[in-house]
């Protein structure tokens, strides 16, 4: 191809990564090291509220921004340095439980909370999710003609729904006096209490992640399957070849170039998991590192949001999936260069 | 049979143009308002609606929208419905404007009581007051020979009562979700101790004596409830009630109504309230009081206020009161406080009365702050004193981010 023919086909796409993708993340890079605050001053104010009859009017000091001449508060930017990273990571309380050697204080601080949780969770999903995909992908693969397109709808059904609702369909089943929960109580003649349970939480969430992810991996194996070399297989057979040794030194080789693909695309997902926590309302239990992040950019009542702080846990998060992607990056990259 | 339906949906079409006519006026100005989404809101927000031209927005995740959405300029919402725990930023930032001139003109039917004065200007009115009232199933109480729970000792032996007596699930239902209503929970407790939150100097004050008390007053008091408190909200532990799975619960005033709403609820007549419970003799009863009402964007123009404001006042006229009148404790002229009010309205004028919300800047990082760190004291890892201290330094470390210490 021509060059110029390819930097036009290339050209919107690279313009449009760099409006979007690289440009808010040097914004971002640019907020964790810098701290807006608005400029404070003390007041006495007098605040008269309403009781049922009669109003009490209290006069007390009070902190309050100053307004500009436009009306807005005025605001002074600094550069702070690494500060906000040390905050997220825990400031003193990090490095008083390093110095103690305490890691139960350690993984009270929510980033060490989180990240916990969050390799917990990717990890543990991951085999999970490129197993079962395999699996049906092969059960599919070698069902009859006629309940193929039934059987592949079904398959499909978790990965279609909507990630939130799928996780509340989920959490309506255990929490409180769910279905299965009644089930199980009557079963094991027991009272449960699945959301008081962190390590319960913990695994329904994996279990969701798990029961939404594996269609994908299903797909992608199932289109794979159908590129097998079948004389290959064939030849296989004559040797002798049982079911399972076909699949391991037959399929599992032609397949594993999108084994890899699906354990990167998992990877970056599942290290960025949110939906969970909401789904599962599970942030007294278990929280993830971007939910740290939507926590820290969430006004609280007085308005205040900690933007240094987030953008440090987003920058953070980010260093985080790009140190667990390099292994099976640098992998297809020798695969690449053969 | 079709023109009998045709005539009939004409009748209705009919009797919304009279309900129309419920207004006093014709607005011809758009004005758009934005509030939380309970009952209350949507009484006013109809009654206004009456007037015409009226786009009402009700969203329970208000909070976060209205600073920004008033800051724009020209305004995105004309109206703007705040408590006062959510009208600190639209102060801080001066986005909600004076009232007095408004007031004047067309707030003849308003009682001194409604206006809320911040330094003497007039910035908000309010409709309605919430606090927590002690809500409990009187008829277990009555039988098992029990009284409604003045103090949190009382609680505590009705509850030990109740679970003997092994007459619903569990004795007590708490607000006590993760993140600002577990926050607002202890910030009760705490107020009820005898506390204060931080010092003149933005330095915190939780880790103190009564912070302790109250973390063990809430402990004790989980031993009572769903082992799932953590996830339970106002509308969790309302339908508790309501499905007469618990029996005692300091509630939100504003939940009361909804007990006696034979359409949801298997307990109607079963649910009497008295007085938020006294955590510490001769302190208040433990709880914050609250209120509701509007405020008016300053980005808009003042034809705009104007229409706004007269637009407001037909939302909070008598009449809707009167066609609403268990939704809330109004402080509009026209109300009669029915039984399940009484609770709260003994809150609100108990001797010494519970001190309000106190809505600042620092409150704001606290709330934050005790919201995040709660968890690990309920969930078994950490002890009293540590969650406190914890608590101190989320409280410093984002204090010193918004440049409140330095």
């Amino acid at each position: 191809m021509k060059f110029k023919t390819f930097a036009m086909f290339v050209g919107p796409s690279v313009f449009l990564m760099l409006l979007f993708i690289a440009f808010p993340l040097i914004t971002v890079l640019i907020n964790s090291f810098q701290v807006t605050q608005p400029v404070f001053t003390t007041q006495e104010i007098e605040t008269c509220t309403p009781g049922f009859l009669t109003q009490t009017c209290t006069t007390e000091v009070k902190t309050i921004p100053v307004l500009g001449d436009d009306g807005s508060p005025i605001t002074t930017t600094q550069w702070v340095g690494l500060s906000s990273y040390a905050n997220v990571l825990g400031g003193d309380r990090f490095t008083r439980a390093l110095a103690d050697l305490n890691m139960g204080a350690i993984l009270q601080i929510d980033f060490w909370k989180a990240l916990r949780f969050t390799l917990t969770f990717t990890l543990v999903t991951l085999p999970f999710v490129l197993g079962l995909g395999l699996a049906i992908a092969v059960v599919v693969n070698n069902a009859t003609k006629a309940v193929k397109g039934p059987v592949i709808f079904i398959s499909l059904l978790p990965f279609i729904i909507t990630p939130v609702i799928g996780a509340l369909s989920i959490r309506w089943l255990f929490y409180g006096d769910g279905i299965l929960t009644v089930w199980l109580e009557l079963w094991f003649d027991t009272d449960l209490s699945i959301a008081a349970n962190g390590w319960a939480v913990e695994f329904l969430m994996m279990f969701y992640r798990i029961w939404h992810v594996a269609p994908f991996a299903f797909v992608i194996f199932y289109a794979g399957l159908q590129t097998v070399n079948q004389d290959t297989l064939e030849s296989a057979i004559i040797d002798g070849a049982s079911r399972w040794e076909r699949l391991r030194f037959v399929v599992i080789p032609h397949l594993m170039p999108l084994i890899v693909f699906i354990t990167l695309i998992h990877l970056m997902d599942a290290y960025r998991a949110f939906e969970e926590v909401i789904g599962f309302s599970s942030e007294s239990q278990r929280i993830t590192l971007q939910y740290l992040t939507y926590d820290y950019l969430r006004p609280d009542d007085a308005g205040n949001r900690q933007i240094s702080s987030a953008s440090a846990s987003a920058m953070l998060t980010m260093i985080g999936v790009v140190i667990l992607l390099a292994a099976p990056l640098r992998r297809t990259w020798r695969d690449h260069r053969g | 049979m079709l023109i009998r339906k045709l005539a009939l949906a004409g009748a209705f079409a009919l009797s919304a143009t009279t309900a129309m006519a419920a207004c006093s006026f014709e607005n011809d100005v758009e004005v758009k308002t934005l509030s939380a989404g309970f009952e209350a809101w949507k009484a006013v927000t109809d009654a206004m609606a009456e007037c015409g031209n009226v786009q009402a927005e009700l969203d329970q995740e208000f909070r976060t929208k209205q600073p920004a959405a008033f800051a724009a300029n020209p305004s995105l919402y004309a109206v703007g419905g705040v408590s006062n725990g959510t009208i600190t930023p639209l102060l801080n930032e001066g986005t909600i404007r004076p009232l007095d001139d408004l007031v004047e003109k067309y707030g003849q039917n308003l009682s001194p009581n409604q206006l809320i004065r911040v330094d003497g200007q007039v910035m908000a009115i309010a409709m309605m007051v919430n606090t927590q009232h002690m809500m409990y199933r009187s008829d277990i109480f009555e039988e098992l020979g029990l009284d409604a729970p003045v103090t949190y000792d009382d609680v505590l032996d009705a509850a030990a009562a109740i679970q003997e007596a092994g007459v619903v699930d569990y004795p007590l239902g708490a607000t006590m979700q993760s993140g600002w209503n577990l926050a607002q929970d202890f910030n009760n407790m705490f107020l009820g101790y005898g506390g204060t939150f931080y010092n003149e100097d933005s330095t915190p004050a939780v880790n103190s004596e009564a912070g302790l008390k109250a973390l063990e007053t809430m402990k004790a008091l989980t031993e009572y409830m769903d082992p799932e408190y953590l996830i339970s909200d106002s509308t969790y532990v309302q339908q508790q009630f309501q499905q007469g799975k618990i029996a005692m619960a300091n509630l939100w005033g504003s939940r009361g109504g909804a007990m006696d709403d034979p359409a949801e609820s298997q307990v109607v007549g079963k649910v009497g309230s008295s007085a938020a419970p006294i955590a510490e003799e001769g302190n208040a009863p433990a709880t914050t009081l609250w209120w509701d009402g509007i405020v008016i964007a300053k980005n808009i123009t003042d034809e705009e206020a104007d229409a706004a404001f007269r637009v407001a006042m037909e939302g909070l006229d008598s009449e809707m009161v009167q066609a609403n009148n268990g939704a809330a404790i109004w402080l509009v002229s026209g109300y009669e406080p029915n039984d399940m009010a009484m609770g709260a309205i003994a809150t609100a004028t108990a001797d010494p009365a519970p001190v309000s919300y106190p809505s600042t800047s620092q409150m704001g990082l606290m709330h934050t702050a005790i919201g995040n760190e709660l968890d690990a004291f309920f969930t078994g890892g950490r002890s009293a004193e540590e969650t406190l201290a914890a608590i101190e330094e989320s409280y410093t470390s984002a204090a010193k981010e918004a440049g409140l210490l330095q």
